[in-house]
């Protein structure tokens, strides 16, 4: 495994099969009474945010703390697009203190890039800009794979705001590499430029693509992002492209809906398909911490490792 | 007496005159007082010029000083420094400084500076619109009638919105046959773009600043151009659709020139992929088809020159994350041995061709005289001679620039400045500047 998890396209998929399995032999941990185990005893790891994220960071500090490692929360407000301390004084500073992993989320893409740069440590990107969440990729796969064990051939779409999405990029690369078969459904507006250079399916049709899905993940609708009148309406946009009982009922009777959060209900899901038992949106939670604690071990103390590599 | 000083044995190559040869060049004083073969070297000091080649001093139409406002990144005279050592005589100064060039009292204090420093002759562009706000058009009028005697104007780094405004400004410069030198940016499209747009800013999740932002101005300025009856000259030509419309226009008889980057004529988008702000540059690198029809268009004329866009920036800006950090990277000193290294090497572009369009293709874009040849008696000794085959490493820490924002650090390149002189004097002798 690489030193930095930046990209999902820095995983193999023998490397994301031994993070799930990994997750897996961890689950039996997180049943536990006392849900801590000392692998990674005297090991620190500093969640730098410069973006309020309290769910990923809070899945981060727990995955952690249930390793043993010590945690620093570092919220750093605004970076040095607001006259701060710059990003790489910022990450000086940390490594001064000693360090072994930086966790960041950061507004601007490709921040975590930079950082990796600039460190000795371990980088992991949780979230970085429009770009990357390569762990929200992770806790997906891991929550398809309870489901549909083998990923290879699995019929994935992604709903959406492809175009602004860190976590579509991520898991079409990660799903990609798994030999899973995406497509992506979205109206133009919100599709990336040259989309067709993904390799991947793209329809504008959600209502010709759920029927031959068994697994949909719709994404949010990020308001604050939709600079310009990218679609006219919320209430055309949940019609055209919302997840609702009907559509659902018109998926495989296996089927799963997943959502990254926060939702909008009524938008792009509507609250009763958001608690039907197929969606597991509250699954995806809780994975969240499995698979990032299986991250850290193996990227900080798995077995036959030296420090820093995996 | 004067100095007489003797450029003996070097390839003239002179396109003004159409001269192309061995030849010898002698300057007396300011002036160039004879250019032939086997000159007499009584009483001259005799500069050895076998196997370099000869020219007129560099003319680009396009530079960054930051001064005033900006001195911790650039000043008149260390930009001035950079300018001589890659060959240039005449730098024109972009009005994007604090307070903006948009009044003669700058203009005139830029081109005074200029002289005091005298490694290069500084001209300032003038603003189009105050502030380059794009609102209201600037005093071009005055500026041009001042003693800094303006007729380059331009909003670099914006675009001028307003379809009216521009059409007024072109219609207003011919009052003082003024050329409105575009930064062709449609805000609106280009957003908040942070690099092309494309299949590489999809991936890196970057905001995309699309062709059609640079070419629909482009078209749109052209059309108004013609209409107005005015010169039109477009900025940092950056897409093979741009080259297209220029093209065309061209052959309509349109009073259009246009010119072109080092950069944009070697480096693509895909150098953005480490997130490195140093590839940040406006307009956004593009691809390598792009980069192709850019070739093609400096060698079939037309593009009439190449310009830097020498941009300088403090590292703490560069050092910032992509989206923070300011558009732009350094040109002077790197222009000849990009352009050699890219363009005649590969034999995209012949030598002379190149030569052209760093010195008789800028000087008539912007009516300069006394730049850029002809080489002839009498005319004021503004010369480069320069090594079309010397070997060299970019090296920002060795650089005259006061900023080391190159995107060629560590880079070979081919073509490096030997001397250049202004007005007969040294500014650059043996590669080392004389001030």
């Amino acid at each position: 495994m690489k030193r930095h998890l930046l990209s999902a396209a820095d995983l193999s998929a023998e490397e994301v099969l031994r993070i799930l399995d990994t997750a897996v032999s961890l689950q039996e941990i997180s049943a536990r009474a006392i849900k801590k185990v000392p692998t990674l005893r005297g090991r620190t790891v500093c969640n730098l945010f410069f973006e309020d994220s309290t769910r990923t960071r809070t899945s981060f500090e727990l995955a952690a703390k249930r390793l043993s490692a010590d945690v620093i929360n570092f919220s750093a407000r605004g970076s040095s697009v607001s006259k701060g301390e710059s990003l790489k004084d910022t990450a000086l500073t940390i490594e001064a203190m000693g360090v072994d992993a930086i966790v960041i989320r950061h507004p601007a893409s490709g921040a975590p890039h930079r950082l990796a740069g600039w460190v000795k440590g371990t980088v992991v990107n949780a979230g970085d800009g429009t770009h990357e969440h390569p762990t929200q990729a992770l806790l997906d796969l891991y929550t398809m794979r309870q489901h549909f064990p083998v990923l290879a051939g699995l019929k994935v779409a992604i709903v959406g705001d492809i175009l602004h999405s860190r976590v579509a990029r991520s898991n079409v690369l990660m799903l990609k590499t798994m030999g899973a078969e995406v497509t992506l459904v979205a109206p133009p507006t919100l599709l990336p430029p040259k989309v067709e250079a993904w390799g991947v399916p793209v329809s504008f049709d959600v209502d010709a693509v759920l029927p031959k899905t068994s697994v949909v993940m719709m994404l949010r609708v990020q308001r604050e992002r939709l600079h310009g009148q990218l679609f006219p309406s919320n209430r055309e946009y949940s019609r055209l492209f919302g997840l609702d009982r009907e559509r659902l009922e018109a998926m495989p009777e296996d089927a799963i809906v997943m959502h990254p959060g926060p939702m909008n209900r009524g938008v792009e899901i509507t609250a009763d398909v958001a608690d039907a038992p197929r969606a597991v949106i509250v699954d995806q939670v809780a994975n969240g911490v499995l698979v990032r604690m299986a991250l850290l071990y193996l990227m900080l103390g798995g077995p036959e490792t030296e420090k820093g590599t995996v | 007496m004067k100095n007489r000083l003797l450029l003996r044995g070097g390839r003239v190559i002179d396109p003004a005159s159409g001269r192309d040869g061995v030849a010898d060049v002698l300057v007396e004083g300011e002036a160039i007082l004879e250019v032939g073969r086997g000159l007499e070297a009584t009483k001259a000091q005799v500069v050895d010029c076998a196997g370099l080649v000869v020219c007129p001093g560099f003319i680009d139409l396009h530079a960054h000083l930051r001064e005033p406002g900006r001195e911790d990144e650039e000043t008149i005279e260390t930009g001035c420094r950079a300018a001589a050592l890659g060959g240039y005589t005449a730098v024109c100064a972009m009005p994007n400084t604090d307070p903006v060039a948009d009044d003669p009292a700058v203009c005139e204090y830029l081109a005074k500076r200029g002289r005091d420093v005298g490694l290069a002759d500084v001209y300032p562009v003038g603003a189009i619109t105050v502030g380059l706000r794009g609102e209201a058009l600037a005093e071009m009028g005055t500026m041009a009638r001042s003693v800094a005697a303006v007729n380059f104007f331009s909003d670099d780094g914006h675009g001028v919105q307003d379809a009216l405004l521009m059409r007024r400004a072109l219609e207003y410069s011919r009052i003082f046959d003024g050329v409105i030198a575009e930064h062709c940016e449609d805000a609106q499209l280009a957003g908040t773009g942070q690099m092309n747009e494309g299949e590489v800013s999809a991936l890196l999740g970057l905001a995309g600043w699309p062709a059609v932002a640079e070419e629909a101005m482009i078209a749109r300025d052209v059309l108004l151009a013609e209409l107005a009856g005015a010169r039109l000259h477009v900025l940092h030509l950056s897409t093979a659709g741009a080259v297209d419309i220029v093209r065309r226009a061209k052959a309509r008889n349109a009073r259009i020139t246009a010119e072109v980057t080092p950069h944009h004529l070697s480096l693509t988008e895909d150098l953005v992929v480490g997130y490195d702000p140093v590839y940040k540059v406006n307009p956004p690198l593009r691809t390598a088809a792009d980069v192709q029809a850019l070739r093609a268009g400096l060698a079939d004329g037309t593009i009439d020159a190449i310009a830097t866009d020498h941009a300088p920036h403090s590292t703490e800006e560069k050092e910032r994350e992509f989206e923070a950090a300011p558009f732009g990277m350094l040109g002077l000193e790197t222009a000849l041995g990009v352009a050699i290294t890219e363009l005649v090497v590969p034999g995209v572009v012949e030598l002379a061709v190149l030569v052209e369009r760093l010195t008789a293709g800028p000087a008539r874009v912007r009516h300069l005289s006394g730049h850029g040849g002809p080489l002839e008696a009498g005319r004021p000794a503004n010369l480069t001679v320069f090594d079309p085959a010397r070997e060299w490493m970019v090296d920002p820490v060795a650089m005259a620039s006061r900023s080391r924002n190159t995107p060629w650090a560590g880079e070979r390149l081919v073509g490096k400045t030997r001397h250049t002189l202004l007005r007969g004097q040294f500014t650059v002798r043996d590669g080392m500047a004389q001030r």
